[in-house]
């Protein structure tokens, strides 16, 4: 781990990310579209409009989340 | 061939399906759960003539090469789409699930399932009571999966449900509508529709489904783990159709003895 990185949790699993790194550009390095994924940061939802705003933290714990098929 | 009710004559006069601000020609609402594929789906939620569909919320299989969105194949400009909260156990379980799905963007509807037993899927009413009445707080159209109980299904109408989506029989079980008194007792007596939520195998359990005054029927399995679902989703629709329109001419009287259809005078001597 270098100094300018942090560990964070997305969907259950460790990842390194950037001191500062907005939440939008972790869903760019995923390749996710940012219009149909939802994001829960720490059990709040983020709007689309605060992705880009917020800011990742270490520890915190990311879910992503889509529609899959179901009854 | 499509049999539609128009087809039987003008003077069935049948009121489209309407729950909470919308109103559904097709009393046929499918899931999108467990086809073979996604173009296999689509072709048999086309089939059925389903104007609402449900789906799961989930986390995001980061894995997976870049698959297709789920809503690639179920254009919501097509479809009404109707996030659920599948899997769920505890109402504060179910109240994420359905914020989630919420966030999407689509909706503030939900289906809103709390399971209480792993093996039979029943509902944990409950759970169910306390999270329709958060989510109705919350601005949220709620439509309950429950079981077939009247003062359940009369605890969630008073809670603000916008339906009531009794099991016909357990989730993916294809036993059919195990009760059919208890569906035509909720009829009788709750003001929000009925719409009857798993069980139905094949398309002669939709029919008596709807005979009994249903007002909607919602299935997966049953087009899903058909050989041909197309096919399958073809036959629901006729059977939903057949069903509502029996329901609506009002069937014969049951006798325990028989009555001749032809005339007793005119016989030979």
């Amino acid at each position: 781990m270098t100094s300018d990185e942090i560990e964070i949790l997305v969907n259950g699993q460790p990842r390194m990310a950037r001191i500062g790194q907005a939440v939008s550009e972790l869903l760019s390095e995923l390749e996710l579209d940012g219009r149909l994924v939802v994001v829960e940061l720490n059990r709040q939802i983020l709007r689309r409009g605060e992705l880009s705003e917020v800011k990742l933290e270490p520890g915190d714990r990311v879910e992503l989340v889509n529609f899959v098929g179901g009854g | 061939m499509t049999t539609t009710l128009e087809d039987v004559g003008a003077e069935v006069r049948d009121e489209p399906l309407r729950i909470a601000d919308r109103t559904f020609r097709s009393r046929l609402i499918v899931g999108s759960g467990k086809y073979r594929d996604n173009e296999e789906m689509v072709r048999a939620i086309r089939a059925a003539g389903a104007e609402m569909v449900t789906v799961a919320v989930r986390r995001v299989d980061l894995d997976a090469s870049k698959e297709e969105s789920l809503l690639h194949w179920l254009d919501p400009a097509e479809f009404f789409v109707l996030p659920n909260t599948a899997g769920c156990y505890s109402a504060d379980e179910a109240i994420r699930y359905a914020r989630l799905g919420r966030a999407s963007g689509l909706t503030d509807w939900v289906k809103l399932e709390v399971i209480g037993d792993q093996e039979t899927l029943l509902p944990d009413t409950d759970e169910l009571l306390k999270a329709t009445r958060v989510l109705v707080d919350e601005g949220f159209t709620v439509l309950p999966y429950t079981n077939d109980d009247l003062v359940t299904a009369l605890k969630l109408e008073e809670a603000g449900a916008s339906a009531v989506m009794p099991l016909g029989s357990p989730i993916g079980s294809g036993l059919g509508l195990l009760n059919p008194v208890n569906v035509r007792i909720l009829k009788d007596r709750l003001s929000v529709p009925v719409i009857v939520d798993a069980g139905v195998g094949t398309a002669s359990d939709a029919c008596i489904t709807m005979e009994q005054g249903a007002d909607a029927i919602l299935m997966n399995t049953a087009l899903a783990e058909a050989e041909r679902p197309e096919i399958m989703a073809g036959a629901m629709r006729m059977a939903v159709e057949a069903g509502r329109l029996a329901y609506l001419a009002g069937r014969m009287p049951r006798r325990e003895w028989a009555v001749p259809s032809s005339p007793l005078g005119g016989m030979l001597s």
